[in-house]
This record gives structure tokens, sequence and C-alpha cells, in this order.
């Protein structure tokens, strides 16, 4: 009797809609160990706050968020995420931090008929011509980070700067990015090397080159040992630095204390931002990881409420392509950035904000927000992406 | 002229920190034959312990003693626990097993410390700029690094040159067989030696700190170009290896503070950089392939 009691509850749970038993599918690659470790680490937990907040769903529709860590490396990259579209029948990816293992990645993802929705890399070669229905970019287009630096510097008045970044696609494309924007001189660029730890060569150089400023893109940690020796060679009294987000993000920040003081920053989302959604998400945040959220995490968590309004509007059935792709477009969401919408080739049209690193209440450096400089920006891709 | 002499200073300063390393790099392979990719892991430890003890107390010379501590300790520790079984084996088996202990330590230190890098200061006595002749200001710190590299490779040149402990570690470098035959406590030596090695490597993570980032995976970031100078030096040589660190920290530094000015001549701006920034990578290497054309064997062989 006992069983038969079982059983026809087992069978009862059974009959509940499909839906409770079979979660959809979230393949995250991302970059979780090395220097960079930390930034895919904000961005998956942005993501899985998202999902914490709807108690283990994404729009009503239970979700399975699957982490593999890329380790930066494109290679690893390809292998989980082809691991989760054949074994695992993912359909929907992200994840992918560096835009090196963006663009081995993607193209994979996109081939097996797969969604990509990308909280952070945006390579420019998926942006114009190379754009695609399936690729969703929540973040910004590379290049726009640096424009709205070079619009800032704009706003400061700088007429000469030298501007540095390693020497990789992204770094070429950051000062390219600049350039289009700033209306002064450069009068220097160095090229450093990804993996450089000691910069007294390049900061001679800086020196000797008596800018009005700097621009430099060195993200994660090259931006941690580059910013601490830069005061520490008495140059941070002396040249002022405009620089965008990944070059002082929250973590950065920490880590070098009071040697970032001064900064022109340039960025699309801030912890002080004055809007609802983005004061609940830096207190929920803060609360569940003990920690202030950076802009990476902001990216994910905005990446997990856009997915959740599609699978809203499809009723968790991602099977609907059509009518999951179309929804993912409207981006129904509300945004920590305030407004969001996508252009024509699928990336953000945003507003970028200047701010300046000052002592806080607490003491401790924090980014404050002291105006808009780009107001609706796209990218300069857009008008080449046909969809 | 002035921003001549200061690359010149940055060149001899990395060159100071690329000692450190090799010296003990170069005594374990040269006197001990092992391949110790896990030198740069040891300069990690280094680095990280202190750093820790150096912001929870404040204390400079306290942070260094804790690196210092932390570095040998783990040296010797590693060195009787793992390496002692290698010595007998091929280089590969030594290669594998010490490529794992890269992957033990970088995982063990982000579990201890977290994936976020820790950030030490520079001792607030030695965190001004000093005005040299000719008025050029350079950080103090940098100076107080070159004077302690020139100090260690004093006592190395002391303690292998006039005592009897650097006369068996000369012996056991050309003569290994030998030395062992006359009953010298080859075991005991080989852990001193490897100690001392490690001791160097914690100073030299140790002095970074303040530097560079402390992060997980520095020590690997640092090794090749340790490989490099110990090659350009000579196995087994730590005269080899001062003579080597010196050029590698200056031919590094000059070409990539000069050749982009100097292509900037003949090309455009943008093609100047790249090409230059693309040579001033493979400019160590390529004084190594140099160098090993000339003498095959390095600068200063150990192995007559």
């Amino acid at each position: 009797m006992f069983r038969l009691a079982v059983t026809a509850s087992a069978v009862a749970l059974m009959a509940l809609p499909a839906m409770a038993a079979d979660p959809v599918k979230i393949g995250m690659v991302t970059t979780l160990s090395g220097p960079g470790g930390y930034i895919g680490e904000d961005a998956r937990d942005g993501f899985k706050l998202a999902i914490q907040e709807e108690g283990g769903n994404l729009g009503g529709a239970p979700v399975q968020v699957l982490v593999e860590d890329d380790g930066l490396k494109p290679g690893n990259g390809k292998q989980s995420a082809e691991r989760f579209l054949t074994n695992d029948k993912v359909k929907i990816m992200t994840g992918i931090i560096f835009s090196n293992v963006a663009e081995a990645v993607v193209p994979d993802v996109l081939e097996a008929g797969a969604f990509y929705l990308s909280l952070n890399a945006a390579p420019s070669n998926f942006s114009g011509k190379g754009c695609n229905k399936n690729y969703f970019v929540v973040s910004w287009q590379n290049d726009t980070l640096h424009e709205a630096v070079g619009a800032n510097a704009n706003r400061l008045g700088f007429k000469r700067m030298f501007a540095m970044a390693p020497n990789y696609q992204a770094g070429k494309d950051a000062i390219a990015g600049f350039k289009r924007v700033f209306k002064g001189e450069v009068v220097g660029e160095i090229y450093n090397s990804l993996d450089q730890t000691d910069f007294a060569a390049e900061l001679a150089q800086i020196r000797a080159a008596k800018p009005d400023a700097l621009y430099q893109f060195e993200p994660g940690g090259l931006g941690i040992t580059f910013l601490k020796q830069f005061a520490q060679a008495g140059l941070k009294d002396t040249i002022p630095m405009a620089v965008a987000f990944p070059s002082v993000d929250q973590r950065i920040l920490g880590a070098v204390g009071d040697a970032a003081l001064g900064l022109h920053v340039s960025y699309h989302w801030n912890t002080d931002f004055d809007n609802p959604a983005s004061k609940a998400f830096v207190a929920d945040f803060e609360k569940t990881y003990s920690r202030v959220p950076t802009t990476y995490a902001s990216q994910g968590y905005d990446t997990a409420r856009l997915l959740a309004s599609a699978l809203k509007a499809v009723g968790g059935d991602v099977g609907k392509t059509d009518a999951f792709r179309a929804a993912l477009r409207k981006a129904d969401f509300v945004s920590v950035r305030g407004a969001f919408k996508f252009g024509q080739n699928q990336h953000p049209i945003e507003d970028w904000y200047a701010g300046d690193v000052v002592k806080g209440a607490d003491g401790k450096p924090m980014v404050k927000t002291v105006a808009k400089i780009l107001t609706d920006h796209v990218d300069a891709y857009a008008k080449d992406c046909h969809l | 002229m002035n921003l001549l002499l200061e690359q010149l200073l940055n060149g001899l300063q990395f060159g100071v920190m690329l000692f450190l390393l090799a010296a003990g790099l170069t005594l374990v392979f040269g006197i001990m034959g092992l391949i110790n990719l896990a030198h740069g892991s040891l300069y990690m430890i280094g680095a990280y312990a202190a750093a820790y003890v150096g912001v929870r107390t404040g204390s400079f010379l306290l942070a260094i003693l804790a690196g210092l501590a932390a570095a040998a300790a783990t040296g010797v520790a590693v060195e009787m626990i793992v390496l002692r079984r290698l010595y007998r084996r091929d280089h590969l088996h030594q290669v594998l097993a010490t490529f794992g202990l890269i992957l033990f330590f970088n995982e063990g230190m982000s579990i201890l410390f977290g994936r976020q890098p820790l950030f030490a200061n520079v001792p607030a006595t030695l965190a001004g700029a000093l005005t040299l002749p000719g008025g050029l200001r350079y950080p103090v710190y940098r100076l107080v690094i070159m004077a302690t590299g020139a100090g260690v490779a004093g006592f190395l040149y002391l303690l292998i040159q006039h005592t009897r402990i650097g006369m068996l570690v000369r012996a056991g470098a050309t003569h290994r067989d030998m030395v062992r035959a006359l009953g010298v406590n080859v075991p005991l030596l080989y852990t001193a030696v490897f100690g001392l090695g490690a001791l160097l490597a914690g100073l030299a993570g140790s002095m970074a700190g303040p530097l560079l980032s402390v992060q997980i995976g520095m020590g690997e970031q640092i090794l090749i170009l340790t490989f490099v100078v110990i090659v350009i030096g000579g196995i087994g040589s730590v005269r080899g290896a001062v003579i080597g660190a010196l050029l590698v920290g200056l031919v590094d530094t000059m070409v990539r503070a000069f050749l982009p000015g100097l292509l900037r001549g003949i090309m455009s701006n943008a093609s100047a950089d790249s090409v230059g920034g693309g040579f001033s990578s493979i400019s160590v290497y390529l004084l190594m392939a140099i160098v090993l054309l000339w003498r095959p064997r390095g600068l200063f062989p150990a192995h007559g």
C-alpha cells in the first residue's frame, strides 16, 4: 500500500509541467584563473545573483548554469564550448571575458545554431560585417570603451597626450578607438608586452615626453602594477591620467589604494548610479558576496536579466528560436545602467560617463561620477552590419 | 642624457632581480643536475609571505624576514619530500614533477589568499627619490634593490670561493661522483644548496612585492627569463649568473626603451611601435642565440 502511494505521488510529480523537470541549460565559458581570474569570477557571480533573486529561475523558467574556466586560453575555451554544445545540448552560451578567447569560441557556438550573449568581450570583427543574428552583446563594443576616454580627455581639455597599451589586438584597438575621438595630439605611443611586470623603462619615456596627460589601457594585473609604479616614480602628481574602467575597476582600486587617487575614469556603469535597479543590485551583491561589485559583475547581472526577459516571452522554450531572438532584440528589462537598447548590430546603444577617483566616506578610494560624456553612443561598426 | 642614465639604472635593477633568481637556479641545476621549474613558485611564496606580513605588521624588516623564512622552509620541505626522489631520474620526470609543483603552489596560494593580487607598500623610509649627480631623480627603493643584489653577489663569491662549503659546492658542480666517493654527506649538501637557492628566490620575491603586483603565476612570468640567464651565463656558474642577469636586464630594458624611437626615423610611428614592441620581446632570446653560437656552453661554463 505504501509502495503504491509512493509510486502514485511520483507519477503525480512527473505530471507537473515538463519545464519544471527540465531546466534551461546555460553554458558559461569564462576566465576564472590567473591574474584576470577575478573578472570572470565577478561576471559569473553577477549572473548568478539574478538567478538567485528569482529563486533559481530566469523569467519564470528554471535554469541550470554550467561553468567552465578557459584560463585565458582560446584552445581551452573552444574545448569547453564544444562539450557544452554537443554533450549537454546547450542552446545559450555566455561568459567570455577576453576578446582573443571570444574570437575562437563564438563562431563555433553560432555555427551550432546556439545563441551567444556576450557579457564582456566584443571584438570588432563580430560587430560590423561579421555580425550575426544569434549574437548579442550586453556590455559594449570594444572600441567604445576607448572612444569614451577620448571624449573625456576632450572634456578635460587635454591637448597633448601619451598613449600606452599592451601589444595585442585589443591594445591596438584601444589606441585606435581613443584616437578616433580625441581631438588633440598624441605625442607618443607605447605597446608593452602582455606579461610585463616592470614598467620602469616606459615610465622614463613618459616622463621625458612631458605630455598633458596619459591615456593607458592596462587591464587586470597589468593595471595594478602600472598604477603602483606610476605613483612610485613620482609621476602621479605631475601627469594626470585618463583611463577606461578596466584599467581601474573596483578590485584594482582596492589593491592599489591611494595610488589611484585623482584618476579620470570613463565607464557605462558605476556603483554610485542613482537608479533603483542599480541600488538594489549593489545592495544585493554586497549582501550575498560581501564585496563591492565590479562593473563586470553588473554586466553579468544585466546579461542574466536580458535572458530572463526573453525566456519569459517564450515561456522558457528556447526551441522557439525566432520568438526568442525577437524577444532578446527588444531588450525588455530594466538595466542597472538605466536606459538600455540594442543597435542594428545587436550591440548596446548607451551612455558613457566620466568620474574621478576620490577618497570615499570610509577613507578608501572610490570612483565618483561627475559628468555624462556620450549620449546614446553608437559604435563605429554598426553601420556595416546588415541583419 | 638623463633618460639614458635612467634606463641604464632600470636595466641594472631588473638584472639584479634576475640574478637573485638565477643564482639559486643555476646552483641547483649545475650541482644537483635538477631542472626545477618550481623555482618561480618559491619566488611567489616569498612575495606572498612578505606582502602578507608587511601589510599586517607594517614592518618592512619583518616582511623580508617572513618572505625569506617562508621560501627557504618551502624549499627545504620540497627538496626532502619530492625532489630527493628525482635526482637519479630522467630530466623529463623532473620537469613533470616540478611542473606539478607549480600547479600545486598556484592553486594553494589562491586557496590561501584568493585570486585577488596582494598589495605591498614601499616602506616610508625608502619611498622617496634620490637626486643623482646630473639632476636625475631615481626611486630610492630601486637603488636599495641594486645594493642588495651587489651584497648578495659578494656574499656568494666569498661563500663559494673561500669557504669549505663553497669548495664542496664547486666540487659538486664539476666532479659530482668523486665528491660522493670521498664520503661527503651529499644529501645534506643538496638540501643546503636547494635551501640557499630558495632563500635567494624568497629574497627576490619579497623585494619585488612593493614594485610589482603580488599575484598567482608571477613566478612563471619571470622564470623563463631566468632560464635564459643561466643558459647565457653557463649552467652551474654563479659568476655567469651575475653577468648573464645584468646582460639580459640591460638588453631587455634598452631595446624596449630605445628601439621604437630609432625605428621612428625610418618608418611611420604606428609600425615603428609595433615592430619595436615585437622585437623587444624577442631581443633577449636573440641575445641567447648569439651567445650560444659563440660559446655553446654559455659564457662561464662550470663543467670545464
